[in-house]
């Protein structure tokens, strides 16, 4: 599938016909199967299991991974209007994405020739399910610095920790964690059926509510050699940091899907609630909050798009314009839902609309995946791709 | 190899501005390398050059110096026995 075409002399910025076709495709689905229930999950802290079944049975689940290695081989441009459409239905199904393509990923790039022969293909193709294992009681933004430790035992290794916040643990096959290792950060696939592992559910969360989160507790966890990603002491700077620069452009597209949300919640409301004698949307300052969410949000879109372009063809820039849609992104969701519940009014502030869901969800989306604080210290110090 | 050379200077030259790399000098003493640099050094090997980076390359001397990423990159690229 082509994807954004650069066309001399001028740069060509529109989606090609396929990915129009697939663009409608995904949001005629999530308008059927996701919207109706979003506000249901978000209250009942948990997403319906069967739809975990039907975006497997969809080949959602491991859409980047190659083709070759038993993915989807989605074309990245066209992931990201998949991954923008779960985000405008329901954010907590676009972090299940999120979370699995990274470990998938992760294993596809970094994973012994054994335990890609292992675990790929199941993961790729939704069959097994993985998540995160880097967060902990003590360590956020300071990921590097995770307290968890590994030690070599016999042919393998055992892992000791806690980890916390583990986007869909409760329900994920496999975790993708990061441990010391003789002081040295070091990347493991952690089976939930190896000996030593538990997990606890955690207590629903303000955003993302229905994202399943749970504790994971490393107890003695052994896991074999093959187990272990990338070199000893390359966890954090190749593994994890890949798994996390996927995960920006996961969330910089589900952050235009919630901005987008927000803009089509205030165009029908705007457009049947009157004041003042007349249609919200015929007051100038109304006006003007809908001008700018109609422009940032096309303006993420545009980042993401370009960002998913120089990703599909493998360019170094990637990581940085990656970094700036997120940011970008994720501050234009969390400013279009603030606007959105002044344009509601105190209805905002109610579950009669789902604003307010938008409002929490996105303020998420600038914690994960590095938080705008740290976006803000770290993108002057990358160089982006040439425009 | 020299027109390699010139290459992993100019992308090296862009995180460190105003800086003239020696081939042999030692980007990791500069400072200003951080995980999103090593891995974006890594896809720009890949990238360029047409060569996959394993397990077994990654290691910090490597990737050390211009003169190290040639070297790294001309045994990938020299044709096994």
């Amino acid at each position: 599938m082509s994807t954004l075409a650069a066309v001399s002399p001028g740069m060509q910025v529109e989606l090609a016909p396929e990915q129009r076709e697939a663009q409608r495709i995904f949001r005629g689905w999530v308008d059927e199967h996701v919207v109706p229930h979003a506000e249901r999950w978000d209250r009942d802290g948990a997403i319906d299991r069967s739809l975990i079944d039907e975006l497997r049975r969809r080949r959602w689940l491991g859409a980047p991974v190659a083709a070759e290695a038993g993915g989807g081989g989605m074309d990245l441009v066209t992931y990201g209007l998949l991954t923008e459409e779960l985000g405008r239905g329901c954010s907590s199904v676009r972090s299940l994405l999120t979370v699995h393509d990274m470990a998938a990923l992760s294993v596809a790039r970094w994973g012994s020739p054994e335990l890609r022969d292992e675990m790929l293909a199941p993961l790729a193709r939704g069959e097994v399910l993985g998540a995160l294992g880097l967060s902990e009681p003590n360590v956020g933004s300071d990921a590097a610095r995770v307290e968890t430790v590994a030690r070599k035992q016999g042919d393998g290794y055992v892992l000791d920790g806690h980890k916390k916040w583990m986007t869909f643990g409760q329900v994920a096959d496999c975790f993708l964690v990061l441990a010391q290792l003789e002081g040295a950060a070091t990347a493991f696939l952690v089976p939930t059926d190896a000996p030593g592992f538990s997990r606890s559910a955690q207590e629903p969360p303000a955003g993302t509510r229905a994202s399943l989160l749970a504790e994971l507790h490393l107890d003695g966890c052994a896991v074999a050699a093959r187990h272990r990603l990338g070199r000893v002491g390359f966890g954090f700077s190749h593994v994890i940091s890949s798994a996390l620069d996927h995960g920006r452009y996961s969330v910089a597209w589900g952050s235009v899907g919630i901005a987008q949300a927000c803009l089509e919640a205030c165009l029908d409301y705007t457009a049947e609630r009157r004041q003042g004698g007349k249609l919200l949307r015929e007051h100038q300052l109304v006006q003007q909050m809908l001008t700018e969410m109609i422009a940032n949000s096309r303006a993420a879109r545009l980042l993401c798009c370009r960002a998913g372009h120089l990703r599909r063809t493998g360019d170094p820039g990637a990581t940085a314009e990656t970094m700036i849609a997120k940011y970008f992104a994720s501050r234009t969701a969390t400013a279009a839902a603030r606007d959105a519940i002044q344009l509601h009014g105190a209805n905002g502030l109610t579950d009669a609309y789902p604003v307010g869901r938008y409002l929490r969800d996105s303020l998420v989306t600038e914690i994960i995946e590095g938080s705008t604080q740290i976006q803000q210290i770290s993108i002057p110090l990358m160089v982006p791709a040439d425009l | 190899m020299d027109d390699r050379k010139q290459k992993i200077k100019l992308f090296l030259s862009r995180f460190f501005r105003n800086h003239d790399l020696a081939h042999d000098e030692d980007i990791f003493a500069l400072g200003f390398v951080n995980s999103l640099l090593a891995m974006q050094l890594v896809q720009f090997v890949e990238k360029e050059f047409g060569v996959t980076v394993e397990d077994d390359d990654l290691d910090l001397d490597n990737f050390r110096s211009i003169d190290a990423i040639d070297r790294l990159v001309e045994g990938k690229l020299a044709p096994t026995p």
